[in-house]
């Protein structure tokens, strides 16, 4: 203890709570003496003088590293660019899809640090995502089970989607669509949980999926793989006539953060093979778009001498944007112009035909992604066959549906001429895919063939933003290798931030460091807030867990995640008090005939109880509480021999139910390294023979 | 009649004569907006901190505190007790339950005690006025005393009993136990209970300055008839 004792720089409360008391008292007695009430200033801290850190001399040491390691000029600013110094946050979040793996990827930028795998349709054991069958979170998985009650333990993620209001992210919800067997999930992006996963009746894919409307009142799922949609058998002959995409409508309740599902709907669609959809936002709001790319009706058969489906189906030159009006849908569902097909609403392709509620407009050949533009004005469909970017005005597609379409399909739903409705169409490049856009005027187009992302300029409002000429290509940056999808910060709403893109490159080759056959896919990093040809590659990131298709970035300031939950005894699944929470002291095991109940409560460093006696054959039902508030302070509960393993995060409540089958002793343990005494907490469940 | 108004002037000093209030207003108001002054301000130092503490380790980069009123704790008390509970020191809340469940109730008969002594022209007044100027150093005593009663009173049993020695945190200042490096510090609520001390000297010493010459007076009135 020194002299100076109430406080050092860092801790100055002392000195502070000093003049604040002194502060009060004078005010006090001035207000005693003189009746009178005028405050007074507390003293401010004086600001701390900036330090020089001579500059050159950590310019000389950097340019030793960066020749001993052989780094370019480009190299080091680069690495300036996206560093993120220890004990720093990054400012941007990414959350992809996780392809294959079934989860949702968030990802700090411009650091590309793999923040979590959000579990959703796969189980991820790290968070307890539905482990076993025993708890609550494979409950939420058991939501998205087959109709016959089949359980599903992986999926094929896409597309997340941000919630938004007024067309902008606002941080609140992700939904993430499952493409292998038509599924969609709800995370609340409060603790990075998913929160519902609802099976499509009608549908085993889809692909448009997951968007949502401006306000995110409704949740996009777009179809992909048709198929009748009761889910009986139609022979191959028949793909004509019975089997039919789908369009499905989730309505989303912000209130209780799920899918209504008794408010939503579908519209059926031909067998086209219905892509990426979008929603329309300000003067294209209540529209959606989607591609589509086997107009066709191709079915393959490569084995009896047709043409291969991938030769078939990018035969004609033109297939089909879908437009679909969302006033004239629910104005239907509410005159019950739907059938209902297993329990589901459904307005037939030839009411949609009939009531404008869809209507074509010609894109070309088998396209890729149908992007609004910020202001809502155009849609820019991707050629992927085709090495243009087709750019539809939206007041034109007005204009047109007004005057009636001059055409209709085999189905009867009306096509809008080509021509009319057509803005411009921009050669980018060889293999264009997916168009994001930025807040200088440009957009961005990934080329899979070329391996490039394209700048190019806008039109209409966009053109006083950039100072060359509109729609032109501007710049191609080399990717490494195979762009799929890419992401610009929040560059699918109605005010993209212009400052990073992420190519979302299938193929990483020679990238990095040889991991077997199997190789990591390569999310790069391209600083985009410069003007012109300058865009340059600034990280090369490895995703080692699936095939990421779609992603979003946003700020990360507009998340406001809890960092414990609320209130101890929780639940995550209810967002709420659990009544079960178990608080200290009422820890027991209690038994009524076979059934079992514990309650337990965890905090550093021990389980209570730490014994648990039950027979073969009881029911056990168990109640977990983790009775931490400090930030982090999570425990795991990992109960060998049951094919369970929890994560209780600080204050969470989990309650677990499970059949005692095989005798034998189990040592139950945590699974977060919780303290200096992790390794002690743990307790003993003992089965003995009935 | 006149024998009540000689017990009351026995025991609350003279009254003051009403041409000398007119005259030598100042001198009467002065204690008295002091005294009442220091009252008000101990009432007040109710609401504010007393004591804080500081503690930095490792891995809690924003610190754990705990904030001392004379009714509660405030801060990381969870926290802190589960840390505790590994060198076996007692949880927070069984350290001066007395004292805190008394001390709003304490503090307003301090308070009844200042304004009985504005009415008490005699040296009693200066007897009454004794445990407010104490105050904040029986608070502090009574801190002390607890925090050594559970510094040195750890459970033997602890899980990490044999790396921790028992110890007093300062009272203020900086101090050290096992990772944990504690900054303690003295509030805004303490420091206006010494401000209520200092007022309560002043205004004790005008009131005495104020109310001696009356007296006197009164005595020698006193002699004279007794002779």
């Amino acid at each position: 203890m020194n002299g100076s004792n109430f406080g050092g720089p860092a801790h100055k409360t002392g000195k502070r709570s000093l003049y604040v008391a002194m502060s009060v008292m004078a005010l006090i007695l001035l207000m005693a003496v003189a009746g009178c009430s005028k405050e007074e200033e507390s003293p401010t801290a004086t600001a701390v003088p900036a330090s020089s850190d001579g500059g050159s001399q950590v310019a000389s040491g950097v340019s030793a590293i960066a020749a001993e390691r052989g780094l370019t000029e480009a190299d080091i600013e680069a690495a300036v660019k996206t560093f993120v110094p220890s004990g720093t946050h990054d400012e941007y979040i990414l959350f992809a899809s996780g392809g294959h793996s079934g989860q949702m990827l968030v990802i700090g930028m411009p650091s590309m640090r793999l923040l979590k795998v959000v579990g959703v349709y796969t189980p991820e054991p790290w968070q307890g995502w539905a482990v076993g069958d025993a708890s609550e979170t494979s409950h939420i998985l058991d939501g998205g089970d087959l109709q016959d009650g089949t359980e599903l333990t992986w999926g094929d993620t896409h597309h997340p989607a941000l919630s938004e209001t007024a067309g902008d992210y606002d941080g609140e919800w992700a939904f993430i669509n499952e493409k292998a067997n038509g599924r969609v999930a709800v995370i609340d992006l409060r603790d990075f949980e998913t929160k519902q996963i609802i099976k499509n009746p009608l549908s085993m894919s889809n692909h448009g999926a997951t968007m949502v409307t401006p306000d995110t009142k409704w949740v996009i799922e777009g179809g992909q793989f048709p198929a009748p949609l009761d889910g009986s058998y139609a022979s191959i002959d028949e793909y004509e006539e019975k089997w039919r995409g789908v369009l499905t409508m989730w309505k989303f309740d912000r209130s209780t953060g799920r899918i209504n599902y008794d408010e939503s709907f579908a519209v059926e669609t031909p067998p086209y093979w219905q892509d990426l959809c979008d929603a329309g936002k300000l003067v294209s709001a209540g529209m959606i778009f989607c591609g589509s790319f086997n107009s066709e009706m191709a079915t393959g058969g490569i084995e009896d001498g047709n043409p291969p489906l991938e030769a078939g189906i990018s035969q004609a030159d033109m297939d089909y944007l879908h437009i679909f009006d969302i006033d004239k849908m629910t104005a239907a569902v509410a005159a019950g112009k739907t059938d209902m097909i297993n329990g589901f609403p459904v307005i037939s392709l030839e009411t949609a035909a009939a009531e404008g509620i869809l209507h074509f407009a010609p894109e070309p050949k088998s396209p890729h992604g149908a992007d609004v533009t910020p202001d809502g004005e155009f849609v820019v469909v991707s050629g992927k066959l085709d090495p243009h970017v087709t750019v539809y005005s939206v007041p034109k597609i007005k204009e047109a549906i007004a005057a009636g379409a001059t055409e209709r399909d085999p189905f009867g739903v009306g096509i809008l001429d080509f021509d009319t409705v057509v803005e411009v169409q921009v050669e980018v490049g060889l293999g264009p895919l997916h168009t994001q856009f930025d807040d200088q005027g440009y957009a961005y187009t990934s080329l899979f063939l070329d391996s490039a992302v394209a700048r190019w300029t806008l039109g209409g409002s966009f053109s006083d933003l950039h100072s060359e000429p509109d729609w032109e290509l501007i710049h191609k940056t080399p990717v490494h290798y195979n762009i799929g999808h890419l992401v610009t910060t929040e560059g699918d709403t109605v005010s993209p931030d212009g400052k990073y893109l992420v190519a979302m490159n299938k193929w990483s080759i020679d990238r990095f460091n040889v991991v077997g056959p199997l190789l990591p896919q390569n999310f790069q990093l391209l600083d985009i807030s410069e003007s012109g040809t300058t865009m340059p590659v600034i990280y090369d990131s490895p995703i080692g867990i699936g095939e990421p298709h779609y992603a979003q970035i946003i700020k990360a300031d507009k998340l406001n995640p809890w960092e414990v939950y609320p209130e101890v005894g929780w639940n995550p699944e209810t967002q709420s008090l659990d009544p079960r929470a178990v608080a200290p002291g009422e820890e027991g095991v209690t038994r009524d005939g076979n059934n079992v109940t514990v309650k337990s409560t965890l905090i550093r460093s021990h389980f209570t109880p730490e014994r648990v006696n039950v027979k073969v054959g009881d029911r056990v039902t168990w109640h977990m509480t983790n009775l931490e508030t400090a930030f982090d302070a999570t425990h795991g509960f990992a109960l060998p021999g049951q094919n369970i393993n929890l994560s209780l995060e600080p204050g969470e409540h989990q309650t677990i139910e499970f059949e005692v089958t095989d005798e034998g002793v189990f040592t139950f343990y945590c699974t977060e390294f919780c303290s200096a005494l992790h390794l002690e907490m743990a307790g003993f469940f003992m089965v003995a023979p009935n | 009649m006149q024998r009540f108004s000689q017990i009351k002037e026995k025991a609350f000093g003279p009254r003051i004569p009403r041409e000398i209030v007119f005259r030598d207003r100042f001198r009467f108001i002065l204690p008295t907006v002091l005294m009442l002054a220091a009252a008000i301000v101990l009432f007040v130092s109710t609401f504010f901190p007393y004591w804080h503490m500081d503690m930095d380790a490792p891995q809690y980069p924003r610190g754990l505190e705990m904030t001392i009123f004379v009714n509660r704790v405030e801060g990381d008390v969870q926290e802190v007790d589960t840390l505790n509970h590994y060198i076996g020191m007692r949880p927070l809340s069984e350290a001066g339950e007395l004292e805190r469940s008394m001390s709003v109730i304490a503090i307003g008969a301090l308070g009844m005690l200042i304004i009985a002594a504005i009415f008490i022209h005699n040296p009693c007044a200066l007897l009454l006025t004794w445990p407010v100027l104490l105050y904040p150093a029986i608070f502090l005593f009574d801190l002390w005393y607890w925090m050594q009663d559970f510094g040195l009173n750890l459970d033997d049993s602890a899980p990490l009993s044999n790396i921790i020695e028992p110890f007093v945190p300062p009272l203020i200042g900086e101090g050290k136990i096992a990772q944990f490096t504690t900054y303690a510090s003295w509030e805004s609520g303490l420091w206006m209970s010494m401000g209520a001390s200092v007022l309560i000297a002043l205004g004790i010493f005008f009131h005495r300055r104020a109310y001696k010459p009356l007296l006197d007076e009164a005595r020698a009135e006193n002699n004279q008839h007794g002779h």
